[in-house]
């Protein structure tokens, strides 16, 4: 095993993959703290669904399928399910949740009719597009890497930079208005970048499984610290982590899928988080819980003694 | 032809059966976890598949059901902590269990006719290969009369529980004070959509049962101010996604489920538009001619209904 | 009193949500045919008192007696009115629909609710005045026609106590004169009627049995007596009685 790792670290393949299924982690790490943190946990599943008309479209559009020109089809698609689900919930009282299942199913089936029209166009070799249904890391290019590394620079930085809008936003949007910010604007930017994390880690891991990628991180992060940035830095590293376990487990056993696999490693850290972290964790609330019903039946019984006491 | 007839009239069926428990889904606030269940019943089907080595066992259905059951209890279970939101746990939940089936589908299962792709996208244009045969006598397609089975089930069990599952998806607490236990509703509804899943998605696939489930529902919503007519309505914009998604899917010979779900979006889309008191393009118009009026108080019911929109 | 019977009885009455408790120690007795109020600050525990009466949450330690009984005996005999933000206003149903539901209790499961129950329905509406508003979806009502819909839902149940949370909260004058009046006949047909209520102006004129509650129980018993300045200030100014000065 040992020297099955070391043997890994050297192969191209495999540190391309590990590298590409790292950044994937970080990325949705950071930007799906703050989707947890707004409550839009599922968001992620809904706009990850609704991308694969837009992939398609820009492939029969411009019969080419580099990841580039498919990822800014997903972008566009996925912005626009982003708006529909927004704006039926804004306009009806459809509930967020119908809105979310109702356009990311309808998206997905007009991605199923799209593709499904794509394989009859003539010479049109389509093989590379279900790869973004089901994400596929063993697939990924170095030029690929080099993309999202490219985006995971911007969209860190652009983070960084409005750190102080986004925690005001996130942490209490209607006093952000009353400071004055923009707060539909700030809306829109906030969603769009985790829109884009969204779409960069489709090829890696799939339309499903996205989600995940989103919000374990986040969710595992939050049990460790109430504090925003130590959050978004735990939950990158999370992410960071179970991206290269994942790449690790899955090119050591034969037969194993990357994305999957990443998946279960994420949640074993999400679940050790619930059960184990210090303050939150529900084993230390299992033992408070024995303490203070304790205390409770204790003082029950000292006030019933004084009652007594008083009564005779 | 026959064929055709076939294709449409399981299509029917199907977004029929799901909408009726679908309605319930909508109302309870609960759309997401069809989504959930219809992914995290495959884990049910390849578990079962490995007992039973039989990928036509009946026991394939119930482990699919039995799985559905687990998900929303498992959901449940990690919201329960409050350690975090609900639609987190829905979405924690889910890919795990999906992500295992999928491991053990590709590990252990390769040689069998058990792909993801028939999981996640469904073909309905194979239904009438399948055929039913009694006595030697070709009967129709087998997906009629399993489909139909479940329409007859969820029917049948929403006319019966009518009033204890509008009680308790309206009110759960007095649904409790009077003796209804809520949650035993809940996890009944949970296991009739679970059935209804694992009955539809070997046709239309997982994604597209939550575009039958939810659609019609939320369409039918837009239209009417009854529980009853919600129902039926819903029924209706099931059935009819069902003919004219078959229609247009043959007229430009693509993918039958997806268009159907294409076409509930679009009913969707009409009725969000043009819905008499709730449509967007009414609000529109009756603003503005309120806008040129005096401006005293709004006229029309819908008014105080949309005060959200203003 | 001592020969009067109680309606409610509630003995070492314990609740916790994880660690922090909720009510503490609760004993309360209230007799058969009072008016009575719950008073007390915010997180006095006033909707966990109500919702631990009804058997919707699980206590610590303790128990509720009705009629001293055990609550499950008289199901049907309490009537309950939730705060009307506890529900999804939008739901498809009328105003008489969610009146019909207040018989679900009686009729049991699978039995449905027929001509007899819609009657009732249409009766109990006239008694709150809102016969006119009987088939309008239930979103297109006021906030106090809600309230009023909800009442007479608890008033079709026929039950011998209604325990109410917060039934006067965002409605109108007019509609809480009304209701006031109803809870007045019901007393006289010697019905228990227990109100969370808001109000400390109106205590005097409403009930006439109180009990005030800050985490524990601060003073229980007829208005004229119970009510006064002191046992006010204990209430609301203790308002921080915490797990290590109670224990």
């Amino acid at each position: 095993m040992m020297d099955n790792v070391l043997f890994l670290l050297q192969d191209y393949t495999f540190r391309t993959v590990a590298l590409g299924s790292a950044l994937l982690g970080i990325i949705s790490g950071v930007l799906g703290s703050f989707a947890v943190l707004r409550r839009q946990s599922l968001f992620g599943d809904g706009v990850s669904h609704a991308a694969l008309p837009g992939v398609i479209l820009a492939f029969l559009l411009t019969g080419n399928k580099n990841t580039e020109v498919l990822l800014l089809g997903a972008l566009a698609s996925g912005l626009l399910a982003a708006l529909f689900i927004t704006g039926i919930e804004k306009n009806s009282h459809i509930r967020f949740d119908s809105a979310l299942a109702l356009v990311m199913s309808v998206f997905f089936g007009l991605g199923l009719v799209l593709l499904t029209y794509s394989q009859k166009v003539p010479n049109a070799n389509q093989a590379g597009l279900k790869r973004f249904i089901y994400g596929q890391a063993s697939t990924l290019l170095s030029r690929d890497v080099i993309l999202m590394a490219a985006c995971a620079a911007i969209l860190l930085s652009l983070v960084v930079l409005f750190w102080k809008e986004f925690k005001l936003f996130t942490f209490d949007p209607e006093f952000a208005q009353t400071l004055g910010f923009h707060t539909g604007r700030l809306n829109l930017f906030l969603s769009l970048l985790i829109v884009l994390a969204i779409i960069i880690g489709l090829q890696t891991v799939g339309v499903v499984l996205m989600s995940a990628m989103l919000i374990a991180p986040a969710a595992a992060a939050r049990q460790w610290s109430g504090r925003l940035w130590l959050m978004v830095l735990l939950a990158a590293g999370f992410g960071a982590v179970s991206g290269v376990l994942g790449t690790l487990f899955s090119s050591a056993v034969p037969g194993l899928p990357t994305g999957p696999v990443i998946v279960v490693c994420i949640t074993v850290i999400a679940t050790f988080s619930l059960l184990f972290a210090p303050h939150r964790g529900l084993l230390r609330r299992i033992l408070d819980r024995r303490k203070t019903r304790a205390r409770f039946q204790a003082g029950i019984s000292t006030t019933i003694l004084k009652e007594r006491r008083r009564l005779s | 032809m026959r064929a055709g007839m076939e294709i449409q009239i399981i299509a029917v069926i199907i977004a029929v059966a799901c909408a009726l428990p679908g309605t319930f889904l909508v109302l309870r606030k609960m759309s997401m976890i069809s989504d959930s269940i219809t992914h995290t019943i495959l884990l049910g089907i390849v578990l079962a598949f490995f007992l039973t080595r039989d990928l036509s066992s009946p026991l394939l259905v119930a482990g699919a059901a039995f799985t559905g059951l687990v998900t929303v209890w498992l959901t449940e279970t990690v919201a329960k902590t409050r350690l975090v939101s609900e639609d987190s746990a829905i979405g924690i939940v889910f890919p795990l269990l999906f992500s295992v089936a999928i491991i053990l589908i590709t590990r252990y299962a390769g040689s069998v006719h058990l792909d993801t792709d028939s999981v996640l996208l469904g073909e309905l244009a194979f239904a009438p290969f399948d055929r039913m045969i009694v006595f030697g006598r070709d009967i129709g397609a087998k997906a009629i009369y399993t489909s139909g089975f479940l329409l007859l089930l969820n029917s049948t069990l929403i006319l019966v529980f009518y009033k204890e599952l509008k009680l308790a998806s309206f009110d759960p607490l007095l649904s409790a004070v009077l003796g209804f236990s809520p949650v035993l509703i809940h996890y009944g509804l949970m296991a009739l959509v679970s059935v209804t899943a694992v009955g539809a998605f070997q046709a239309v696939g997982s994604v597209l049962v939550v575009a039958f489930m939810i659609g019609p529902p939320v369409t039918a919503w837009l239209l009417t101010d009854q529980l009853k007519n919600m129902l039926l309505l819903s029924a209706g914009f099931g059935a009819l996604s069902g003919i004219l998604g078959y229609q247009a899917a043959s007229l430009f010979d693509v993918s039958i489920a997806g268009s159907m779900a294409v076409t509930t979006g679009m009913l969707f889309l009409m009725a969000f538009l043009f819905s008499p008191r709730q449509g967007l393009v009414g609000i529109f118009i009756r603003r503005k001619r309120q806008h040129t009026s005096t401006g005293g108080t709004p006229k029309g019911a819908g008014w105080e209904n949309r005060r959200r929109i203003i | 009193m001592e020969h009067k019977i109680c309606a409610v009885e509630v003995h070492d009455l314990t609740v916790a949500y994880d660690t922090t408790p909720v009510l503490w120690d609760i004993d309360l007795e209230i007799p058969k045919g009072s008016l009575a109020a719950i008073v007390g600050p915010n997180g006095a525990g006033k909707t966990t008192l109500i919702k631990a009466m009804l058997g919707l949450i699980k206590p610590l330690s303790g128990e509720v007696l009705f009629f001293a009984n055990e609550q499950n005996a008289h199901k049907n005999d309490i009537a309950y009115v939730p705060q009307s933000g506890s529900v999804d206003w939008d739901f498809p149903a009328t105003a008489l629909d969610i009146v019909t539901m207040g018989r679900y209790g009686r009729l049991g499961w699978l039995r449905r609710p027929g001509k007899a129950e819609k009657q009732m329905a249409l009766e109990m509406l006239d008694k709150v005045g809102m016969l006119g508003f009987a088939s309008r979806q239930i979103s297109q009502l006021s906030g106090g026609q809600q309230q009023r819909v909800f009442l007479a839902r608890a008033l079709i149940q026929q039950a011998e106590i209604y325990l109410m949370d917060e039934p006067f909260k965002g409605v109108d004058a007019q509609t809480e004169k009304a209701f006031v009046v109803l809870l007045k006949e019901l007393k006289r047909q010697g019905k228990t009627v227990i109100v969370v209520h808001h109000d400390l102006q109106t205590v005097t004129e409403y009930f006439d049995w109180v009990t005030l509650i800050n985490l524990k129980i601060i003073a229980n018993g007829p208005v004229a007596e119970t009510y006064n300045e002191a046992n006010l200030n204990r209430t609301y100014k203790g308002h921080g009685i915490r797990l290590k000065e109670v224990v």
